[in-house]
Formats: structure tokens, sequence, C-alpha cells
């Protein structure tokens, strides 16, 4: 079992009263944060990597509770998520997957079960790589209001053999949400979609 | 409020580990970005007071939020730094007027001391500008191992009609300082220089 070596983390929280129109009641807050892990199989193929996806599970909860430390503590706020990987130039895209199941777990687990699959996207890149993190509601994904994305990035990582893990969490739709579809009011909140 | 904000962020980096070595405590700097309209885009305006107002109550509530996001006490800061970015529709200057006359003030307030310079930089750009925030002890300017930068980013601002505003604040230097230089322990905090 591989350990779990943190280099560093970047936490980063905004607050949008506006983009144009009214100034929002309630500014739309928006979190991401970013672990920077060593990648253990940087450099050559393993065909066994799985059960790192068991070492994650404990880092995969720390951060979601730090998001929501972020966001100001109360887990009932937060409406939309996402999460995302930027493996380094020694590593490959499967590695980037790894974080598919401990960075979900660790979002529902602090969020009390939310429904709905975790967007999510990864790529391989080098320092300063962005990565632009599709967010949906967390218990409808169809709900359209809710649709958005996060631009984040480290300037220094990913190094060669690292990877950047990264959770988002949003309390609401994006600031002037206008173009219909399914709203939150309406979701019926069984199958995870609608 | 006399800015008028679109977008107020956050960012807190942590460092855990360098070369490979245990960073512990961990080091840590925050920045406070606001995205704010800037009333002097378009057009040659002379007198820039409501520039310089807006960089004045930008000063304590960025330091503010930075101070926080840290979750530290003011006088705790070792560090700081600040920054701007002109959309296209502006000038140097109007940057200029914002960080430079009465920005400084309300920051070392929030801080409790602050008798060195407060290190600078200006830009013009658009969005997705990476602002450099240079960083230097808030005591004596000649502190080597307090000698940074802090990278941000938005990459929805500064748009043409924008100004990005920053403030960083850390408490404490770099990872595995070892330059030799002025320590924090000699500061001698009467000019702001030693």
């Amino acid at each position: 079992m591989p350990e779990v070596v943190i280099r560093k983390r970047l936490t980063c929280v905004e607050a949008i009263f506006h983009e144009g129109g009214a100034v929002a009641a309630k500014p739309l807050r928006r979190a991401a944060m970013l672990t920077v892990i060593r990648n253990p199989f940087a450099g050559s193929y393993f065909e066994d990597i799985a059960s790192f996806m068991d070492d994650l599970k404990p880092l995969g909860l720390d951060m979601a509770r730090r998001l929501v430390a972020a966001l100001g503590g109360d887990a009932k706020i937060v409406e939309g998520y996402g999460k995302g990987a930027i493996v380094g130039s020694a590593g490959e895209i499967e590695h980037g997957a790894l974080w598919h199941v401990p960075g979900g777990y660790g979002m529902r687990e602090v969020l009390g079960g939310a429904k709905a699959i975790v967007a999510s996207t990864k790529k391989v890149g080098g320092p300063g790589t962005r990565l632009d993190i599709p967010i949906t509601h967390i218990n409808a994904s169809y709900v359209r209001s809710h649709f958005d994305a996060m631009e984040v990035g480290v300037p220094d990582a990913p190094r060669a053999d690292e990877i950047v893990l990264a959770l988002v969490m949003t309390t609401g739709a994006r600031v002037h949400a206008r173009v219909g579809g399914l709203k939150a009011s309406e979701i019926k909140g069984e199958d995870g979609l609608r | 409020m006399k800015a008028k904000i679109r977008k107020i962020a956050t960012f807190v980096e942590e460092t855990l580990r360098e070369m490979d070595r245990e960073i512990s405590p961990p080091t840590r700097k925050a920045a406070a970005v606001a995205v704010i309209e800037n009333p002097c885009a378009g057009k040659y305006v002379e007198d820039l007071s409501e520039l310089m107002a807006i960089g004045e109550e930008l000063g304590e509530m960025l330091t503010s939020r930075a101070v926080a996001a840290l979750g530290i006490a003011g006088p705790s800061a070792e560090s700081y730094g600040k920054a701007a970015a002109v959309g296209e529709n502006g000038e140097l200057e109007h940057a200029a007027a914002i960080l430079h006359p009465k920005l400084g003030t309300p920051v070392r307030r929030v801080l409790g001391k602050g008798a060195a310079l407060i290190p600078s930089s200006k830009k013009r750009g658009g969005l997705g500008t990476v602002l450099d925030i240079p960083l230097g002890h808030k005591d004596a300017a000649f502190v080597r191992s307090h000698f940074d930068g802090m990278e941000v980013q938005l990459n929805d601002a500064p748009r043409a009609n924008e100004i990005m505003v920053a403030v960083a604040v850390t408490d404490s230097g770099r990872p595995l300082a070892r330059v030799g230089g002025l320590t924090k322990n000699q500061i001698k905090g009467e000019d702001g220089l030693r």
C-alpha cells in the first residue's frame, strides 16, 4: 500500500456578487480544494494500481471537510459539486482516474448522501496546468441552473512525479441563471438525475 | 462601499513538503482578490481620487479576508504584498492610484504594525491575467527568508472595464530558506528596513 505523501494544499473561495446584472442578495460562493501528492506510480507502467483508491479515501474525506469549513462549516448550504485531477508528466491519465471513487466518497460522506454523480475531468499536464472542473447539482444532475465550472490550478504543480487532486463545492445556481430547464425546487431526488 | 465589486476570491496555499523534506509547521500564504468596476475606464481622467478612495476601503477588506483565511490574528502575519491588474480599457496609472496613496494604511491597521514598504506589482491585461504578488517581511524589508511571491489568477477577470486588486499575507517565510541575510529574530523594526 503506497503512502499518500502531500506536498502542498491550495484552497480557493470565490464570492460572486453579479456578472453585469442585479447584485445577488446572497452571493454565489464556489470553493475549490487542491492537494498535491506524490504519484507512487510515476515513471513506469504498473498493472495493479486500484488499491491506491482505498489509500486516498481519508484524503478525500479530509478535503471535503476542509471545503465545507472554507464555506462556513455548514454542509447544508452546499448545492453543487465537482472533482478533477491533473497528473504530472511521468504519470498516465489512468492515475487520475484513481480519484473518482475516493473523491466522490469523501464529498458524499460529508454532504450526507448526495445522489447525483459527481461531474469530473482530468488531464496530464505540467506545473501550472489549469483544469476546468465541471459542476452539477448534488442531488439531480439535470438541474440546469447549477451547471457551472471552476477553473483551478497550482502554479508549481504537478511536477513530473506528482498528481493534483481537486474537489469543488458551490452554494447555488449561476449568479444570473435564466435559461430554463429543471429547477432545484422541482427535484424528485430519486435517481440522482431529476 | 465606493467600489462596485463583482467578485471576491481568497486563496490559501500551504506547503507541507519541499524537496522531500517535511515542512513543519507548513508555510502558509493567503491572498484576497477583488474584481471591481473601473470608474475611469475608457477615458482619460486627470483626477484619480475616486480610485484612491477605493484603494483605502479595499486595503481594509482584502487584508481582513486574507488574515481570516489563514485563521490568525493580524499581528501574527509575517509578510505581505499587493498587486493590481487593470483591464484593457484602463490605464496602468489606475492601478497605481488604487495601490499606492491610501491602500497601505488600513493594511497596517489590520496587521497591527507594518513598518516596511509593502512590495507591489501591477500590469494591464485581459481575462486570466496572472498576478505575481511580491512578498516581503512586514516589519523589516531586508529579512531575506521572507522574500517571496504568490501567484493568483481568475479566468474571468479582469474584463475590459474592470480592475483586479490583490493583497497577500503570510504567516511564514520560504519553506527551506537557507541563503543567509537578516533573519526575523534580528529585526530591530525601527526603520522598516532592518
